[in-house]
Protein backbone atom coordinates (compact mmCIF):
# COMPACT_ATOMS: atom_id res chain seq x y z
CA UNK A 1 0.00 0.00 0.00
CA UNK A 2 2.83 2.34 1.01
CA UNK A 3 4.81 1.31 -2.46
CA UNK A 4 1.48 2.24 -3.85
CA UNK A 5 0.75 5.39 -2.48
CA UNK A 6 4.69 6.76 -3.12
CA UNK A 7 4.28 5.55 -6.64
CA UNK A 8 1.02 8.20 -7.01
CA UNK A 9 3.10 10.49 -5.14
CA UNK A 10 5.99 10.84 -7.69
CA UNK A 11 3.68 10.52 -10.94
CA UNK A 12 2.10 13.67 -9.21
CA UNK A 13 5.34 15.61 -8.45
CA UNK A 14 5.64 14.72 -12.45
CA UNK A 15 2.55 15.52 -13.23
CA UNK A 16 2.61 18.93 -11.74
CA UNK A 17 6.07 19.74 -12.99
CA UNK A 18 4.90 18.88 -16.45
CA UNK A 19 1.98 21.27 -15.95
CA UNK A 20 4.04 24.17 -14.50
CA UNK A 21 5.70 23.93 -17.86
CA UNK A 22 2.87 25.30 -19.54
CA UNK A 23 1.61 27.30 -16.75
CA UNK A 24 -0.40 29.76 -18.87
CA UNK A 25 -2.24 27.09 -20.76
CA UNK A 26 -3.15 25.31 -17.88
CA UNK A 27 -4.03 27.95 -15.76
CA UNK A 28 -6.46 29.70 -18.47
CA UNK A 29 -8.32 26.24 -18.82
CA UNK A 30 -8.53 25.80 -15.14
CA UNK A 31 -9.89 29.44 -15.18
CA UNK A 32 -12.77 28.59 -18.30
CA UNK A 33 -13.25 24.97 -16.47
CA UNK A 34 -14.41 26.71 -12.51
CA UNK A 35 -16.51 30.00 -14.56
CA UNK A 36 -18.32 27.04 -15.85
CA UNK A 37 -19.37 24.67 -12.92
CA UNK A 38 -19.79 28.08 -10.96
CA UNK A 39 -22.20 29.50 -13.33
CA UNK A 40 -23.96 26.35 -13.37
CA UNK A 41 -23.81 25.56 -9.69
CA UNK A 42 -24.93 28.91 -9.01
CA UNK A 43 -28.06 28.15 -11.10
CA UNK A 44 -28.65 24.53 -10.16
CA UNK A 45 -27.99 25.85 -6.37
CA UNK A 46 -30.46 29.17 -6.81
CA UNK A 47 -33.02 26.67 -8.50
CA UNK A 48 -32.84 24.02 -5.93
CA UNK A 49 -33.28 26.56 -3.03
CA UNK A 50 -35.88 28.19 -4.79
CA UNK A 51 -37.84 24.96 -5.37
CA UNK A 52 -37.35 24.17 -1.66
CA UNK A 53 -39.14 27.36 -0.57
CA UNK A 54 -41.85 27.19 -2.80
CA UNK A 55 -42.83 23.54 -1.62
CA UNK A 56 -42.53 24.46 1.98
CA UNK A 57 -44.27 27.71 1.90
CA UNK A 58 -47.47 27.04 -0.61
CA UNK A 59 -48.59 23.94 1.69
CA UNK A 60 -50.04 26.54 3.19
CA UNK A 61 -51.92 27.80 0.16
CA UNK A 62 -55.93 27.41 -0.86
CA UNK A 63 -56.43 23.69 -1.27
CA UNK A 64 -58.26 24.91 -4.62
CA UNK A 65 -58.77 27.91 -6.05
CA UNK A 66 -61.81 28.18 -8.74
CA UNK A 67 -61.37 31.03 -11.88
CA UNK A 68 -63.74 32.25 -13.91
CA UNK A 69 -63.77 31.68 -17.79
CA UNK A 70 -65.52 32.95 -20.43
CA UNK A 71 -64.34 32.74 -24.27
CA UNK A 72 -60.97 31.26 -22.92
CA UNK A 73 -59.95 34.80 -20.75
CA UNK A 74 -60.26 35.08 -17.49
CA UNK A 75 -63.51 35.95 -15.92
CA UNK A 76 -64.83 37.18 -12.89
CA UNK A 77 -66.49 34.70 -10.11
CA UNK A 78 -70.43 35.94 -8.18
CA UNK A 79 -71.44 35.89 -4.89
CA UNK A 80 -73.74 33.31 -6.71
CA UNK A 81 -71.22 30.93 -7.60
CA UNK A 82 -69.60 31.11 -3.89
CA UNK A 83 -72.86 30.42 -2.68
CA UNK A 84 -73.38 27.39 -4.87
CA UNK A 85 -69.79 25.83 -3.60
CA UNK A 86 -70.58 26.32 0.13
CA UNK A 87 -73.22 23.68 0.00
CA UNK A 88 -70.03 21.27 -0.96
CA UNK A 89 -69.44 18.35 1.62
CA UNK A 90 -66.35 18.62 2.87
CA UNK A 91 -65.35 22.41 1.91
CA UNK A 92 -66.52 24.22 5.49
CA UNK A 93 -65.08 27.48 3.66
CA UNK A 94 -65.31 29.21 0.67
CA UNK A 95 -64.16 32.47 0.24
CA UNK A 96 -64.01 34.91 -2.63
CA UNK A 97 -60.36 36.44 -3.15
CA UNK A 98 -60.44 39.70 -4.45
CA UNK A 99 -56.63 40.35 -6.18
CA UNK A 100 -55.61 42.16 -9.02
CA UNK A 101 -52.74 44.02 -10.85
CA UNK A 102 -51.69 48.07 -11.34
CA UNK A 103 -49.20 49.13 -13.59
CA UNK A 104 -47.62 52.21 -11.32
CA UNK A 105 -46.34 54.76 -13.63
CA UNK A 106 -44.56 56.61 -11.21
CA UNK A 107 -42.59 53.47 -10.20
CA UNK A 108 -42.86 51.52 -13.57
CA UNK A 109 -43.47 48.47 -11.35
CA UNK A 110 -46.57 46.08 -11.49
CA UNK A 111 -48.14 45.67 -8.22
CA UNK A 112 -50.22 43.44 -6.65
CA UNK A 113 -53.32 44.50 -5.19
CA UNK A 114 -55.10 42.06 -2.48
CA UNK A 115 -57.94 42.42 -0.06
CA UNK A 116 -57.04 40.32 2.84
CA UNK A 117 -59.62 37.37 4.15
CA UNK A 118 -61.49 39.29 6.77
CA UNK A 119 -61.02 35.95 8.78
CA UNK A 120 -57.07 36.80 10.05
CA UNK A 121 -57.16 39.92 11.97
CA UNK A 122 -53.74 40.72 12.28
CA UNK A 123 -54.24 42.25 8.36
CA UNK A 124 -57.27 44.10 9.26
CA UNK A 125 -57.79 47.76 7.59
CA UNK A 126 -60.27 50.61 7.81
CA UNK A 127 -60.85 51.98 4.68
CA UNK A 128 -57.56 54.61 3.80
CA UNK A 129 -54.99 51.89 5.12
CA UNK A 130 -52.42 49.94 3.31
CA UNK A 131 -49.94 47.40 4.31
CA UNK A 132 -47.10 46.95 1.47
CA UNK A 133 -44.86 44.49 1.15
CA UNK A 134 -41.00 45.45 1.15
CA UNK A 135 -39.77 46.07 -2.39
CA UNK A 136 -43.21 48.71 -2.87
CA UNK A 137 -42.18 50.06 0.12
CA UNK A 138 -38.14 49.91 -1.25
CA UNK A 139 -39.27 51.86 -4.76
CA UNK A 140 -41.89 54.15 -3.47
CA UNK A 141 -39.18 55.19 -0.47
CA UNK A 142 -42.49 55.08 2.07
CA UNK A 143 -42.42 54.16 5.91
CA UNK A 144 -45.05 53.47 8.34
CA UNK A 145 -47.36 56.39 8.97
CA UNK A 146 -46.89 57.82 5.40
CA UNK A 147 -49.03 57.98 2.63
CA UNK A 148 -48.66 56.24 -1.03
CA UNK A 149 -50.79 57.61 -3.79
CA UNK A 150 -52.15 54.53 -6.13
CA UNK A 151 -53.63 55.83 -9.74
CA UNK A 152 -56.03 53.32 -11.33
CA UNK A 153 -56.12 53.34 -15.49
CA UNK A 154 -59.59 53.94 -15.08
CA UNK A 155 -58.87 57.18 -13.30
CA UNK A 156 -59.78 57.20 -9.33
CA UNK A 157 -56.89 57.09 -7.33
CA UNK A 158 -55.82 55.98 -3.62
CA UNK A 159 -54.38 57.97 -1.07
CA UNK A 160 -53.53 55.53 1.83
CA UNK A 161 -51.98 55.62 4.68
CA UNK A 162 -49.11 52.51 5.27
CA UNK A 163 -50.52 51.04 7.85
CA UNK A 164 -47.27 48.78 7.90
CA UNK A 165 -44.30 47.11 6.38
CA UNK A 166 -44.89 43.31 5.26
CA UNK A 167 -41.00 41.67 6.70
CA UNK A 168 -38.62 41.27 4.67
CA UNK A 169 -38.21 37.60 5.81
CA UNK A 170 -41.47 37.34 3.85
CA UNK A 171 -40.34 39.37 0.69
CA UNK A 172 -40.23 36.04 -2.14
CA UNK A 173 -44.15 35.86 -1.52
CA UNK A 174 -44.88 39.17 -0.75
CA UNK A 175 -42.67 41.85 -1.97
CA UNK A 176 -45.04 43.43 -4.72
CA UNK A 177 -48.25 43.08 -2.37
CA UNK A 178 -50.56 46.22 -1.55
CA UNK A 179 -53.05 44.96 0.85
CA UNK A 180 -56.16 47.70 0.72
CA UNK A 181 -59.74 47.03 2.17
CA UNK A 182 -62.56 45.76 0.73
CA UNK A 183 -64.32 49.16 0.01
CA UNK A 184 -60.99 50.63 -1.36
CA UNK A 185 -60.30 47.90 -3.47
CA UNK A 186 -64.07 47.73 -4.84
CA UNK A 187 -64.11 51.69 -5.50
CA UNK A 188 -60.66 51.65 -6.98
CA UNK A 189 -60.71 48.98 -9.64
CA UNK A 190 -64.55 49.88 -9.83
CA UNK A 191 -66.27 46.48 -8.75
CA UNK A 192 -69.45 46.10 -7.79
CA UNK A 193 -70.44 44.29 -4.41
CA UNK A 194 -70.46 40.63 -5.64
CA UNK A 195 -67.55 40.38 -7.62
CA UNK A 196 -64.61 38.23 -6.85
CA UNK A 197 -61.33 37.65 -8.65
CA UNK A 198 -61.72 34.33 -8.03
CA UNK A 199 -63.13 31.74 -5.12
CA UNK A 200 -60.79 29.80 -2.77
CA UNK A 201 -61.84 26.73 -1.41
CA UNK A 202 -60.51 24.88 1.82
CA UNK A 203 -61.32 21.01 1.58
CA UNK A 204 -60.94 19.64 5.07
CA UNK A 205 -59.59 16.27 4.53
CA UNK A 206 -55.98 16.99 2.57
CA UNK A 207 -57.14 13.57 0.63
CA UNK A 208 -60.14 14.49 -0.68
CA UNK A 209 -59.46 17.87 -2.22
CA UNK A 210 -59.30 15.75 -6.12
CA UNK A 211 -62.45 14.98 -5.10
CA UNK A 212 -63.79 18.68 -3.89
CA UNK A 213 -61.67 20.36 -7.27
CA UNK A 214 -64.20 17.67 -9.18
CA UNK A 215 -67.37 18.68 -7.73
CA UNK A 216 -66.25 22.16 -7.78
CA UNK A 217 -65.75 21.82 -11.77
CA UNK A 218 -69.09 20.22 -12.18
CA UNK A 219 -70.79 23.07 -10.18
CA UNK A 220 -69.34 26.08 -11.86
CA UNK A 221 -69.22 24.85 -15.69
CA UNK A 222 -66.99 28.31 -16.48
CA UNK A 223 -64.96 27.90 -13.53
CA UNK A 224 -61.10 26.44 -14.42
CA UNK A 225 -59.74 24.41 -11.42
CA UNK A 226 -56.36 24.82 -9.92
CA UNK A 227 -55.63 22.79 -6.81
CA UNK A 228 -52.88 23.18 -4.06
CA UNK A 229 -50.72 19.82 -5.83
CA UNK A 230 -50.77 22.43 -9.28
CA UNK A 231 -49.42 25.39 -7.48
CA UNK A 232 -46.52 23.01 -5.91
CA UNK A 233 -45.98 21.25 -9.36
CA UNK A 234 -45.81 24.48 -11.35
CA UNK A 235 -42.84 25.46 -9.10
CA UNK A 236 -41.58 22.24 -9.61
CA UNK A 237 -41.16 22.48 -13.18
CA UNK A 238 -40.58 26.11 -13.30
CA UNK A 239 -37.28 25.26 -11.16
CA UNK A 240 -36.23 22.35 -12.09
CA UNK A 241 -33.19 21.28 -13.85
CA UNK A 242 -34.74 19.72 -16.74
CA UNK A 243 -36.66 22.97 -17.64
CA UNK A 244 -36.47 26.38 -18.31
CA UNK A 245 -34.22 28.44 -17.01
CA UNK A 246 -31.72 25.44 -15.99
CA UNK A 247 -31.80 24.10 -19.34
CA UNK A 248 -31.24 27.07 -21.19
CA UNK A 249 -28.06 27.99 -19.11
CA UNK A 250 -26.66 24.31 -18.92
CA UNK A 251 -27.62 23.15 -22.48
CA UNK A 252 -24.93 25.93 -23.70
CA UNK A 253 -22.39 25.68 -21.01
CA UNK A 254 -22.18 22.01 -21.27
CA UNK A 255 -21.96 22.09 -25.32
CA UNK A 256 -19.40 24.52 -25.47
CA UNK A 257 -17.61 22.43 -22.62
CA UNK A 258 -17.90 19.41 -24.78
CA UNK A 259 -16.88 21.39 -27.80
CA UNK A 260 -13.28 22.15 -25.45
CA UNK A 261 -12.90 18.49 -24.59
CA UNK A 262 -13.49 17.64 -28.31
CA UNK A 263 -10.94 19.39 -29.40
CA UNK A 264 -8.72 18.50 -26.72
CA UNK A 265 -9.73 14.94 -27.67
CA UNK A 266 -8.91 15.00 -31.07
CA UNK A 267 -5.10 15.08 -30.98
CA UNK A 268 -2.15 16.07 -28.69
CA UNK A 269 0.44 18.64 -29.99
CA UNK A 270 3.94 17.51 -30.92
CA UNK A 271 5.65 18.26 -27.45
CA UNK A 272 3.44 16.39 -26.14
CA UNK A 273 4.02 13.61 -28.02
CA UNK A 274 7.55 13.84 -27.74
CA UNK A 275 7.78 13.79 -24.10
CA UNK A 276 5.59 10.56 -23.92
CA UNK A 277 8.32 9.42 -26.33
CA UNK A 278 10.74 10.05 -23.99
CA UNK A 279 9.58 8.76 -21.11
CA UNK A 280 8.65 5.62 -22.69
CA UNK A 281 12.47 5.46 -24.05
CA UNK A 282 13.49 5.73 -20.40
CA UNK A 283 11.59 3.21 -18.76
CA UNK A 284 8.14 4.01 -18.45
CA UNK A 285 5.47 1.97 -19.56
CA UNK A 286 2.41 3.01 -20.97
CA UNK A 287 0.29 2.48 -17.54
CA UNK A 288 2.29 5.10 -16.11
CA UNK A 289 2.40 7.43 -18.70
CA UNK A 290 -2.10 7.26 -19.46
CA UNK A 291 -1.80 7.39 -14.88
CA UNK A 292 0.14 10.33 -15.20
CA UNK A 293 -2.09 11.95 -17.29
CA UNK A 294 -5.06 10.66 -15.43
CA UNK A 295 -3.75 12.49 -12.22
CA UNK A 296 -3.21 15.39 -14.81
CA UNK A 297 -6.88 15.60 -15.64
CA UNK A 298 -7.90 14.80 -12.45
CA UNK A 299 -5.81 17.94 -10.30
CA UNK A 300 -7.46 20.13 -13.13
CA UNK A 301 -11.26 18.81 -13.44
CA UNK A 302 -11.74 17.75 -9.69
CA UNK A 303 -9.93 21.46 -8.22
CA UNK A 304 -12.11 22.79 -11.37
CA UNK A 305 -14.97 21.34 -9.51
CA UNK A 306 -14.75 21.60 -5.83
CA UNK A 307 -13.79 25.59 -6.45
CA UNK A 308 -16.60 26.31 -8.79
CA UNK A 309 -19.34 24.71 -6.52
CA UNK A 310 -17.60 26.31 -2.77
CA UNK A 311 -17.80 29.69 -5.18
CA UNK A 312 -21.02 29.15 -6.30
CA UNK A 313 -22.64 28.23 -2.46
CA UNK A 314 -21.04 31.63 -1.60
CA UNK A 315 -22.33 33.61 -4.68
CA UNK A 316 -25.94 32.45 -3.84
CA UNK A 317 -26.50 31.96 -0.12
CA UNK A 318 -23.96 34.81 1.29
CA UNK A 319 -24.39 36.91 -1.65
CA UNK A 320 -28.03 36.62 -2.91
CA UNK A 321 -26.49 35.72 -6.59
CA UNK A 322 -25.99 39.35 -7.87
CA UNK A 323 -24.56 38.00 -11.30
CA UNK A 324 -27.70 35.60 -11.43
CA UNK A 325 -29.83 38.30 -10.57
CA UNK A 326 -29.92 40.64 -13.71
CA UNK A 327 -31.35 37.06 -15.51
CA UNK A 328 -33.76 36.43 -13.26
CA UNK A 329 -35.00 40.23 -12.53
CA UNK A 330 -35.27 40.50 -16.38
CA UNK A 331 -37.45 43.77 -17.06
CA UNK A 332 -39.20 44.00 -13.50
CA UNK A 333 -38.14 46.70 -11.89
CA UNK A 334 -39.54 45.27 -8.54
CA UNK A 335 -37.16 42.44 -7.49
CA UNK A 336 -37.90 40.80 -3.79
CA UNK A 337 -34.15 40.93 -1.95
CA UNK A 338 -34.34 37.72 -0.87
CA UNK A 339 -31.91 35.65 1.79
CA UNK A 340 -32.58 31.82 0.81
CA UNK A 341 -32.41 29.17 2.97
CA UNK A 342 -29.15 26.81 1.47
CA UNK A 343 -30.33 23.52 0.08
CA UNK A 344 -28.06 21.15 -2.11
CA UNK A 345 -29.80 18.85 -4.32
CA UNK A 346 -26.85 15.96 -4.29
CA UNK A 347 -28.30 14.33 -7.14
CA UNK A 348 -28.34 17.64 -9.55
CA UNK A 349 -24.96 18.32 -8.15
CA UNK A 350 -23.91 14.37 -8.87
CA UNK A 351 -25.33 15.04 -12.30
CA UNK A 352 -23.22 18.62 -12.57
CA UNK A 353 -20.51 16.46 -11.59
CA UNK A 354 -20.79 13.53 -14.27
CA UNK A 355 -21.18 16.01 -17.03
CA UNK A 356 -18.35 17.51 -16.95
CA UNK A 357 -15.80 15.89 -15.01
CA UNK A 358 -16.06 12.76 -16.73
CA UNK A 359 -15.66 13.72 -20.55
CA UNK A 360 -12.99 15.53 -19.08
CA UNK A 361 -11.07 12.48 -18.00
CA UNK A 362 -12.11 11.09 -21.10
CA UNK A 363 -11.19 13.59 -23.31
CA UNK A 364 -7.76 13.12 -21.38
CA UNK A 365 -7.11 9.83 -21.60
CA UNK A 366 -8.28 8.59 -24.69
CA UNK A 367 -5.66 9.73 -27.03
CA UNK A 368 -3.19 9.90 -24.70
CA UNK A 369 -3.50 6.15 -24.27
CA UNK A 370 -3.54 6.17 -28.22
CA UNK A 371 0.27 7.73 -28.54
CA UNK A 372 1.26 6.01 -25.72
CA UNK A 373 0.78 2.80 -27.15
CA UNK A 374 3.13 3.30 -30.21
CA UNK A 375 6.72 3.40 -30.76
CA UNK A 376 8.92 5.45 -28.57
CA UNK A 377 11.23 5.65 -31.60
CA UNK A 378 8.42 6.45 -34.09
CA UNK A 379 7.50 9.66 -31.88
CA UNK A 380 10.26 11.17 -31.20
CA UNK A 381 11.85 10.70 -34.74
CA UNK B 1 -6.47 14.07 18.56
CA UNK B 2 -2.80 15.67 18.14
CA UNK B 3 0.13 15.53 16.22
CA UNK B 4 3.47 15.81 17.00
CA UNK B 5 6.20 17.29 14.12
CA UNK B 6 9.85 19.08 14.50
CA UNK B 7 9.93 22.21 12.90
CA UNK B 8 13.41 21.66 11.58
CA UNK B 9 12.64 18.51 10.06
CA UNK B 10 9.76 19.64 8.16
CA UNK B 11 12.21 22.41 7.25
CA UNK B 12 14.69 20.10 5.41
CA UNK B 13 11.89 18.23 3.53
CA UNK B 14 11.87 19.25 -0.31
CA UNK B 15 9.13 21.43 -1.58
CA UNK B 16 7.26 18.25 -3.60
CA UNK B 17 4.79 19.42 -6.11
CA UNK B 18 2.52 16.36 -4.84
CA UNK B 19 2.32 17.83 -1.46
CA UNK B 20 1.29 21.68 -2.69
CA UNK B 21 -1.52 19.67 -5.26
CA UNK B 22 -2.89 17.43 -2.70
CA UNK B 23 -2.70 20.59 -0.04
CA UNK B 24 -4.86 22.71 -2.17
CA UNK B 25 -6.86 19.99 -3.43
CA UNK B 26 -7.63 18.82 0.92
CA UNK B 27 -8.59 22.76 1.18
CA UNK B 28 -10.90 22.75 -1.12
CA UNK B 29 -12.36 19.62 -0.44
CA UNK B 30 -12.79 21.14 3.19
CA UNK B 31 -14.36 24.16 1.63
CA UNK B 32 -16.92 21.97 0.13
CA UNK B 33 -17.33 20.23 3.06
CA UNK B 34 -17.94 23.20 4.87
CA UNK B 35 -20.38 24.19 2.87
CA UNK B 36 -22.58 21.24 3.04
CA UNK B 37 -22.13 21.46 6.71
CA UNK B 38 -23.60 25.23 6.56
CA UNK B 39 -26.10 24.31 4.30
CA UNK B 40 -27.45 21.39 7.10
CA UNK B 41 -26.86 24.07 9.82
CA UNK B 42 -28.76 26.20 8.46
CA UNK B 43 -31.81 24.29 7.62
CA UNK B 44 -32.19 22.93 11.00
CA UNK B 45 -31.73 26.89 12.41
CA UNK B 46 -34.80 27.59 9.82
CA UNK B 47 -36.58 24.82 10.85
CA UNK B 48 -36.84 25.76 14.60
CA UNK B 49 -37.87 29.47 13.78
CA UNK B 50 -41.53 29.83 12.76
CA UNK B 51 -42.17 29.98 9.43
CA UNK B 52 -43.19 33.95 8.20
CA UNK B 53 -43.68 32.83 4.50
CA UNK B 54 -45.91 29.96 5.28
CA UNK B 55 -47.61 31.81 7.96
CA UNK B 56 -48.49 34.52 5.14
CA UNK B 57 -49.18 32.73 2.62
CA UNK B 58 -51.95 30.87 5.07
CA UNK B 59 -53.27 34.04 6.06
CA UNK B 60 -53.34 35.92 2.87
CA UNK B 61 -54.51 33.07 0.47
CA UNK B 62 -51.35 33.09 -1.74
CA UNK B 63 -49.88 31.23 -4.61
CA UNK B 64 -47.31 32.25 -6.09
CA UNK B 65 -43.77 33.80 -6.10
CA UNK B 66 -43.08 37.40 -6.42
CA UNK B 67 -40.56 36.43 -7.99
CA UNK B 68 -41.28 37.58 -11.97
CA UNK B 69 -43.09 40.81 -11.42
CA UNK B 70 -42.56 42.19 -15.07
CA UNK B 71 -45.94 40.96 -16.46
CA UNK B 72 -49.47 39.63 -15.08
CA UNK B 73 -49.19 35.94 -16.54
CA UNK B 74 -45.55 35.65 -14.93
CA UNK B 75 -46.38 37.17 -11.46
CA UNK B 76 -49.15 34.58 -10.85
CA UNK B 77 -47.27 31.29 -12.89
CA UNK B 78 -49.85 29.18 -11.07
CA UNK B 79 -52.83 31.00 -11.92
CA UNK B 80 -52.06 31.87 -15.66
CA UNK B 81 -54.22 31.54 -18.12
CA UNK B 82 -53.56 29.07 -20.39
CA UNK B 83 -55.62 29.52 -23.23
CA UNK B 84 -54.91 33.02 -24.49
CA UNK B 85 -52.63 33.48 -27.30
CA UNK B 86 -49.71 35.89 -26.86
CA UNK B 87 -50.62 36.86 -23.60
CA UNK B 88 -51.56 34.50 -20.98
CA UNK B 89 -49.27 31.56 -21.35
CA UNK B 90 -45.24 31.67 -20.82
CA UNK B 91 -44.10 30.03 -23.40
CA UNK B 92 -46.09 32.01 -25.92
CA UNK B 93 -44.28 34.36 -28.76
CA UNK B 94 -43.67 37.53 -26.49
CA UNK B 95 -40.84 40.14 -25.56
CA UNK B 96 -40.61 39.68 -21.53
CA UNK B 97 -37.26 38.16 -20.59
CA UNK B 98 -38.87 36.26 -18.56
CA UNK B 99 -41.08 34.52 -20.91
CA UNK B 100 -37.81 32.99 -22.78
CA UNK B 101 -36.63 31.57 -19.44
CA UNK B 102 -40.10 30.15 -18.35
CA UNK B 103 -41.50 26.53 -19.51
CA UNK B 104 -45.13 26.39 -19.64
CA UNK B 105 -46.48 24.61 -16.69
CA UNK B 106 -47.05 21.11 -18.40
CA UNK B 107 -49.10 19.16 -15.33
CA UNK B 108 -52.48 21.81 -15.63
CA UNK B 109 -55.19 20.80 -14.42
CA UNK B 110 -58.44 19.89 -16.18
CA UNK B 111 -59.95 23.45 -17.94
CA UNK B 112 -63.17 23.07 -15.79
CA UNK B 113 -65.19 22.74 -19.17
CA UNK B 114 -67.80 20.07 -19.15
CA UNK B 115 -65.88 17.91 -22.02
CA UNK B 116 -63.15 17.69 -19.05
CA UNK B 117 -60.17 19.01 -21.68
CA UNK B 118 -56.89 18.61 -20.29
CA UNK B 119 -54.17 20.78 -21.23
CA UNK B 120 -50.96 18.94 -21.66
Amino acid sequence: MQHWFNRQRYLIDYTVAAMARQRGKNLGLWLIYTTLIFVLASVILLGSALRREAAQVFQGSPDVVAQGLRMGRHEMSHAADIEKLQALRGAPRVEGRLWGYLYDTSSAANYTLQVPSPHEPQYALQDGEAIIGEGVARLRKVRVGRSIYLVSPAGPFLNLKVKAILPEATALVSSDLVLVSDADFRRFFQLSADEFTDIAVFVRNPKEISKVAEKVTIALRQHRVITKGDVLRTYEAVFSWREGLLLALFAGAVLAFGILAFDKASGLSAQEKRDMGILKAIGWDTGDIVRMKLWEAMLISLSAFLAGFALAYGHVFFFSAPLIEAVLKGWSTLYPRVQLTPSIDGLQIATLALLTVLPYLAAIVVPVWRSAAADPDGVMR
Amino acid sequence: MSTTCRPNARRALPRRGSSLALRFLGVLLLTCLAALAHAAWAQRQVALRPNLSLAMVQALQLTDLALFTEARYTRHLSQADAYSAFQDGPVALEHFPAGSLVMPNRTFPPSGFSDGITLR
